[in-house]
């Protein structure tokens, strides 16, 4: 939409942005045509005009409205066509139509030169045969600028669908991306637990924070571990990584409060951590026995009570598996007993409340499994520490964090594996 | 609460449970693991004798595990004592087992 200059007599116009010569630009500007910023509201003399070649045009008068109101805009372009017995207002449409790069657009039946639009063919007389009542003319002028803004606010709201489903289309890929990472992102269309839904992401939140957190923890450890530390300040920070480390104990529980399920099923967990998952996290025994082989030189008497507290922790392990297994068939019975059809009336409906509270008390004690189950690992970890030596430790911390970012690792591997 | 005392001396290890509570399973099977032989007592429909354990200090009052007579703890404490061997110990000390 560059400025196009035309010579009327001996004058030149120039016409600038793509309105309809100025006559009929609504200065306010109509909704929708966002677009359409453009437009030449504005023209002093002989600068900014409409130009359009046509022959009759001897005055160079130009337009002096500024910012006026369209239909005062044409009728004093109007009044200066009538001065100027000038028969060609259809002229000011068209040039405005024939601009329009809508496909809708129909060149009105005037007649033009195909090669250029602006200038009338034919001599002025010619024009004058074919020149209609003026009122006509002025209702169909207003009617095609009409038309041609609702193209344009038209175009303006496709355009700004367009755009919005380009961003969706986006968003939908990074939602996708980032689920199969393993982020818990949940449907917006479930609003049906809300306190949950915040909770869990609450967690979500504080679980990255936490491995960002770990991940700095580790390096220092590491540094410290392969400079050779003294043991006071291994020990120290052997300590800080330790209670770092038991953090996310604390952490869980608050937002098992919140979304037991959550927490307790492993959603917050990359899915090869959730491979191995037990009762809401790592069995600490399979952690101890991985342990080993890092820990070496280990003397016999070390030996012998890892290897015995692996077999405890197994044994706490089991016996709360029992109290999960005995749980599940609980709340099963609850909720088969008294066959599936509830008897009408208010008998029956108390039969069904009741199971359903009983099933809600057996439903609640989840948590506490999963308290007792993060104790467990707490406490199997802390008294690992007790019979290792400091520099032990620190390197039991380090294969502990090597090896679940390894699952991590894996997790994003295998979802960004190509896929036939 | 005489009677929780009582029944808690009768034998070297008792564990206080309700029929519901799925943790007092848990703690009922370790136990077993360890090779002791608790004596167990349902309080599902003695209020009183919950009442007792609470006032005893047995916070959560189900399950009570006592070893020797004395008040051992609940689900949480017999963890920690687990792990530590300590539990294993007291079990020794009260003739509930032997190795």
């Amino acid at each position: 939409m560059g400025s196009k200059s035309f010579k009327v007599g001996e004058k030149v116009y120039t016409r600038v942005g793509d309105a309809m010569p100025s006559f009929i630009s609504n200065p306010n500007g109509t909704e929708g045509n966002t677009g359409q910023s453009s437009r030449v509201s504005n023209f002093g003399p002989h600068e900014q005009s409409i130009g359009f070649r046509g022959g009759g045009y001897n005055n160079s008068a130009s337009l002096t409205s500024q910012t006026m109101h369209p239909d005062l805009q044409f009728s004093a372009y109007e009044k200066m066509l009538q001065g100027q017995n000038i028969s060609q207002p259809n002229q000011v449409s068209n040039s405005d139509t024939s601009t329009e790069m809508d496909p809708d657009d129909k060149i009105q039946n005037f007649d033009i030169d195909p090669s250029n639009p602006y200038m009338a063919s034919g001599s002025n007389d010619k024009q004058k045969e074919k020149f209609p009542e003026q009122k006509t003319q002025r209702r169909l002028a207003q009617n095609r600028e009409a038309a041609r803004k609702s193209r344009l606010r038209k175009k303006a709201y496709v355009q700004q669908l367009e755009n919005s489903r380009l961003k969706l289309t986006q968003l939908e890929q990074e939602v996708q991306r980032a689920r199969k990472q393993g982020v818990v992102i949940s449907n917006t269309g479930d609003q049906s637990q809300p306190n949950s839904r915040n909770g869990s992401l609450a967690f979500v939140a504080e679980y990255s924070r936490w491995l960002e957190e770990q991940s700095k923890h580790t390096s220092e450890l590491r540094a410290a571990v392969t400079s050779h530390k003294s043991d006071t300040e291994l020990r120290s920070l052997v300590e800080n990584a330790t209670s770092h480390f038991n953090d996310i104990f604390r952490l869980k529980k608050i937002a098992a409060k919140a979304d037991v399920f959550h927490i307790i099923y492993g959603m917050w967990t990359s899915p090869a951590e959730r491979c191995f998952l037990w009762i809401g996290g790592f069995r600490s025994s399979e952690l101890l026995k991985l342990l080993v082989t890092h820990l070496e030189p280990l003397t016999e008497q070390q030996l012998a009570s890892i290897d015995h507290l692996q077999q405890t922790s197994l044994q706490a392990e089991e016996a709360l598996s029992q109290g999960m297994d005995a749980l599940q068939q609980s709340l099963a019975e609850t909720l088969a007993r008294d066959a599936p059809v509830v008897p009408p009336g208010s008998s029956g409906m108390a039969n069904y409340m009741g199971q359903m509270a009983m099933a809600m008390g057996k439903l609640g004690s989840l948590e506490n499994f999963l308290r007792q189950a993060d104790h467990l690992r707490e406490k199997t970890l802390q008294q690992m520490h007790t019979i290792l030596t400091t520099r032990q430790s620190a390197r039991a911390l380090l294969a502990i964090n090597d090896y679940f970012s390894r699952l991590r690792a894996l997790s994003t591997l295998w979802f960004a594996r190509p896929q036939e | 609460m005489d009677r929780v005392i009582d029944l808690a001396s009768k034998k070297a290890a008792v564990i206080f449970t309700k029929s519901s509570c799925c943790m007092c399973h848990s703690i009922k099977t370790l136990f077993y693991e360890l090779g002791a032989s608790p004596a167990i007592h349902e309080v599902d429909h003695d209020a009183d004798m919950e009442w007792a354990l609470r006032r005893l200090g047995c916070n959560p009052a189900i399950p009570a595990v006592f070893i020797g007579g004395k008040y051992v703890g609940s689900a949480r404490d017999v963890i920690s004592l687990h792990v530590d061997g300590t539990l294993k110990q007291k079990l020794i000390e009260a003739k509930a087992i032997w190795f």
